[in-house]
């Protein structure tokens, strides 16, 4: 335990720990200094000015950013003083601001913006021409407005502290200072520079992604999980129009900081495919008909009964939730029992984050497949994840397969078995054999929980309406165990997650709203298969 | 020949032997007794050369004014790791040409001054950060540190002490940032010529990372003559909070312009009566800036009254600075001078902190309007808010120093400038 400091700041008692900065001190009471510079992921150079505030003793207004606090010190962030810092500071940020707000793509959740609006003079002073640096490519998925930096050096600072691949800097001084990349070099081939944008506090460094596409006011935010790796990153989802406009990182310092990879943040339209399956498929003879939910799965259920004592095979995608999964589990074994298998892809190489060292892209590129192992699931395939099915394939008792697109495999998958369900997003070939095609949600669309490398159970919130009739997995799967064996059938994706802990001992004395938005850690002394 | 600036108010220490190029070779200044003092404080010890330093009172000759021997002291004591000595010889303040003059004349007396310094503080390693565009100075200075090195001044087991210091002359590629002392640091370690966020302070955290003290060239060549003949010999020139000689450099509208070596509290009257030969053309004296670009302006009045010590310079609210004396007579244009010293700030600006680098270049603009005949009244008035918001704001003083000519002179030369707004009239023009 940290040794506590006892100080005041504007007026309220505050203990934190020393060595602790004002500024951080100050949010234990919900107070914001503003500031530019400062970024609690990288080293502060104090240059912004803009969270000076009045330390009772001092001979000047202190970086609050720097100054740490002192025992019985009395701290003023909202005395004239502070205030009167602030309004001329921000009046000199405008003074070659361009304030092309309408036309910024970092209008409505600009720093600047927010800062002047609360602070700042009501007209500007400035009579001058404006300085003019104009627009450059930064390279990768970056442009940059130099009018409207603030010269915080966040990120150059990212680039040389946190990817530690030294690729800007500031060059020229005085007023003529300009970020810049060095010769042509710009940020290509780095893996980590979509952050640069985030923590860009105005409209400086903007996403080519994202340019000109979505109002920020217009954009719906989405806690999630990135579903790209297993490093399981904490994101937003933003979304307008039940599409995904951009991927966000979601501050946890425990797994991803406050930054995410430039694959995983750009691995998003998928999510916004439109051709989806949308009505449960009945195939009757050679041609498939729409059908209803109930005649589906009840269908399903008469046929699995007719054909008592088949083998069940099932294959499943670790991009499924711990939900879905657990569900697909309960109903194999009502079926009976069998076997689970798995398919992932692996990249050659991780691409670790230099200065946040327990972050990564990492090689398996499935967010879930830790909770496949720690149900009993065996992984089969390449590590393209392609094969491993051949017995599946012309198996004869049930095939059940959930979430794997099946894409290599051949039109005639599953052509032999007594009974194939196939439940997934879109309608691959493989896909033609199966006597029932059951339309599932993404994870965007639905609620749920990932497992991640390091057995974080961690939950994602549905930014999506999902399409048509498509429901989430593990409803579906729940509501055909339950009709099955006459037990309880989950109708939230927190009964789904008891009932996951009742059936996976892993998943044993979490409680789903411990997960909440950090997440929770698994038991360490359960083992996995995949070991 | 004879140096060209000499009179006979002059207190000859530092610049004894200024306009003597025989006083370069360090045969020459081992015969006239170089050296000795050096051998002497490693008689001495470390601490009894800062008691002796404090004792003198002598004061930083950058600008400062802090005394010198309390800033040694600061150094820890038996840390484990590396001290480094920086001499600050990046003499850059607009008016100032006295360390360039130290070195170039006398490069062994700065040496020596080092040399000591680093044995004070327990440093192994003088780094004296010289200005690049000083390139005669440089080559003098250079040559210098050879042949202390090849007399054994220098290195290791120095004189048969077994003191071992060593001494590198590091060139500043022109930036007046890097002579502000942790842009000096930044600058020598290769780095961004910006000053860094105190704390924490050199004698903690200084060049590479390790404790550090930084001097001026004047002090260290200062801290020569205190060891060689003692604090209290040195406490006979100047008062008695500003004890010592200073070298005064005097530029401007002054009949002989120069650099003039003069007990501390010289009155500024005299210097320029006396010392300079009067006004040029017998013109009056308008404004007087006594301490470099970077301190207040001051009118004929409070010249009048002021008192070339630290603390006579604060009594008529400006300061001594590094005493480099801009004088100027009844036909300058105060409104013109100051934009242009405003430009070079905002030219030097560094560029960190944002009420330098916006405050400054705003400043600059709004100035060159005023002098071009656009200027309202209203711009007075931002002028005085802005600049105000420029000072104590930011992590160096460069800020500052736009601050002090900007509202000095308004306050001083109201007149000027608002006939400039409201008439378009210029002094001085014809």
């Amino acid at each position: 335990m940290a040794e506590m400091v006892n100080l005041t700041i504007d007026g309220h008692e505050v203990s934190v720990p020393r060595g602790t900065t004002i500024l951080e001190a100050a949010k234990t009471i919900g107070t914001e200094v503003p500031h530019y510079c400062y970024h609690p992921g990288m080293s502060s150079p104090a240059m912004c000015r803009l969270c000076l505030v009045e330390v009772e003793g001092a001979p000047k207004p202190m970086p609050s950013c720097v100054t740490t606090v002192a025992d019985g010190q009395v701290v003023r962030t909202q005395s004239e003083e502070a205030k009167k810092n602030r309004r001329g500071v921000l009046e000199f940020y405008l003074v070659n601001h361009p304030l092309d707000c309408p036309i910024c793509d970092m209008s409505g959740e600009c720093n600047l913006q927010d800062y002047v609006h609360a602070e700042g003079r009501e007209h500007g002073r400035g009579r001058e021409p404006k300085r003019v640096f104009g627009r450059d490519d930064f390279g990768g998925d970056v442009l940059f407005y130099g009018d409207r930096c603030v010269m915080c050096t966040r990120c150059v600072r990212f680039m040389s502290e946190v990817e530690q691949d030294h690729r800007l800097t500031v060059v020229e001084r005085g007023n003529r200072s300009v970020i810049d990349t060095f010769f042509e070099e710009g940020l290509d081939g780095t893996h980590w520079h979509g952050n640069i944008v985030d923590i860009c506090p105005v409209g400086a460094l903007v996403s080519k992604d994202f340019l000109h596409k979505a109002r920020a006011w217009d954009l719906t935010h989405t806690p999630s999980i990135c579903a790209s790796c297993s490093q399981g990153c904490n994101i937003e989802l933003h979304t307008r129009d039940n599409l995904v406009q951009r991927i966000k990182p979601r501050e946890n310092l425990d797994v991803n900081g406050w930054w995410i990879c430039d694959y995983g943040r750009h691995d998003y339209e998928w999510m916004n495919r439109g051709d989806r399956l949308e009505a449960p498929l009945v195939r009757d003879g050679g041609s498939s008909q729409a059908a209803g939910w109930t005649d589906a799965l009840r269908g399903i259920l008469d046929r699995a009964a007719s054909l008592s004592g088949a083998s069940v095979k099932a294959v499943v995608s670790p991009r499924c939730s711990n939900e879905d999964l657990g569900a697909l589990v309960g109903l194999v074994e009502a079926f009976g029992g069998g076997e689970i298998v798995y398919r992932s892809a692996r990249a050659e190489e991780e691409i670790p984050l230099k200065g946040f060292p327990q972050l990564a892209r990492r090689k398996d590129l499935a967010p879930n497949t830790t909770g496949a192992d720690l149900m009993g699931m065996r992984r089969v395939g390449d590590d393209q994840g392609v094969g491993g099915l051949d017995d599946i394939a012309s198996h004869d008792g049930i095939v059940l397969v959930l979430g794997d697109s099946l894409e290599d495999q051949p039109e005639s998958f599953g052509a032999q078995a007594g009974l194939y369900v196939y439940l997934g997003t879109h309608a691959e070939p493989a896909v033609s054999a199966a006597h029932y095609v059951l339309p599932t949600c993404t994870h965007a669309e639905a609620e749920g929980t990932f497992t991640n490398l390091d057995r974080r159970v961690q939950r994602f919130d549905p930014a999506l309406r999902p399409p048509g009739m498509a429901r989430p997995a593990w409803l579906v799967l729940g509501a055909m165990v339950g009709e099955r064996t006459g037990g309880g059938v989950a109708r939230s994706a927190k009964e789904a997650f008891a009932a996951l802990g009742a059936a996976v001992p892993a998943f044993q004395g979490i409680d789903y709203a411990d997960v909440g938005t950090r997440g929770a850690l698994i038991n360490e002394s359960v083992s996995l298969t995949g070991d | 020949m004879a140096y060209p600036y000499v009179s006979e108010h002059e207190v000859r220490v530092l610049s004894r032997h200024f306009g003597d190029p025989q006083q370069r070779r360090i045969d020459t200044y081992v015969e006239r007794g170089g050296y000795q003092a050096l051998r002497k404080a490693f008689d001495m010890g470390p601490e009894k050369v800062i008691e002796e330093v404090k004792a003198s009172g002598l004061r930083g000759r950058g600008g400062a004014g802090f005394p010198t021997g309390v800033k040694w002291s600061f150094m820890p004591k038996d840390s484990g790791r590396p001290h480094y000595l920086l001499c600050n010889a990046d003499e850059s303040e607009p008016g100032t040409f006295k360390d360039r003059e130290l070195i170039r004349w006398d490069p062994h007396q700065l040496i020596e001054g080092c040399l000591i310094g680093a044995y004070a503080i327990g440093a192994g390693h003088v780094y004296i950060y010289c200005r690049g565009e000083f390139f005669e100075v440089n080559q003098i200075l250079a040559r210098a540190v050879e042949d202390a090195y090849a007399k054994g001044y220098i290195g290791k087991d120095i004189m048969g002490s077994g003191n071992d210091l060593e001494l590198t002359v590091h060139q500043g590629a022109g930036a007046y940032i890097c002579g502000e002392e942790t842009g000096l640091m930044n600058s020598l370690e290769g780095r961004r010529g910006q000053p860094r966020v105190k704390p924490p302070f050199p004698a903690a955290v200084g060049a590479f990372g390790m404790p550090s003290t930084i001097n001026n060239v004047e002090t260290l060549a200062a801290v020569t003559h205190i060891v060689d003949n003692g604090g209290e010999w040195y406490r006979q020139y100047g008062t008695e909070k500003s004890p010592g000689t200073k070298l005064f450099c005097v530029s401007g509208h002054v009949r002989k312009p120069g650099n003039y070596e003069l007990p501390l509290g010289f009155p500024l009257t005299q210097l320029i009566e006396d010392v300079c030969g009067g006004m040029r053309d017998g013109n009056a004296l308008k404004a007087v800036i006594p301490g470099g670009s970077s301190v207040p302006i001051i009118n004929a009045e409070e010249a009048s009254r002021c008192s070339l010590d630290y603390e006579g310079c604060v009594e008529v609210g400006t300061m001594l600075g590094c005493a480099s004396v801009i004088v100027m007579d009844e036909t300058t244009d105060i409104v013109k001078q100051v934009r242009r010293m405003v430009d070079f700030y905002a030219h030097e600006s560094c560029g960190q902190c944002t009420p330098c680098r916006e405050g400054s270049a705003w400043t600059a603009k709004i100035l060159r309007r005023i002098e071009d005949g656009r200027g309202t009244e209203e711009d007075l008035d931002v002028l005085m808010e802005m600049t105000q918001q420029m000072v104590g704001t930011t992590i160096c003083v460069l800020s500052d120093s736009v601050a002090a000519p900007v509202q000095s002179s308004i306050t001083k030369f109201r007149d000027e400038y608002l006939a400039l707004i409201r008439r378009g009239e210029r002094v001085g023009a014809a």
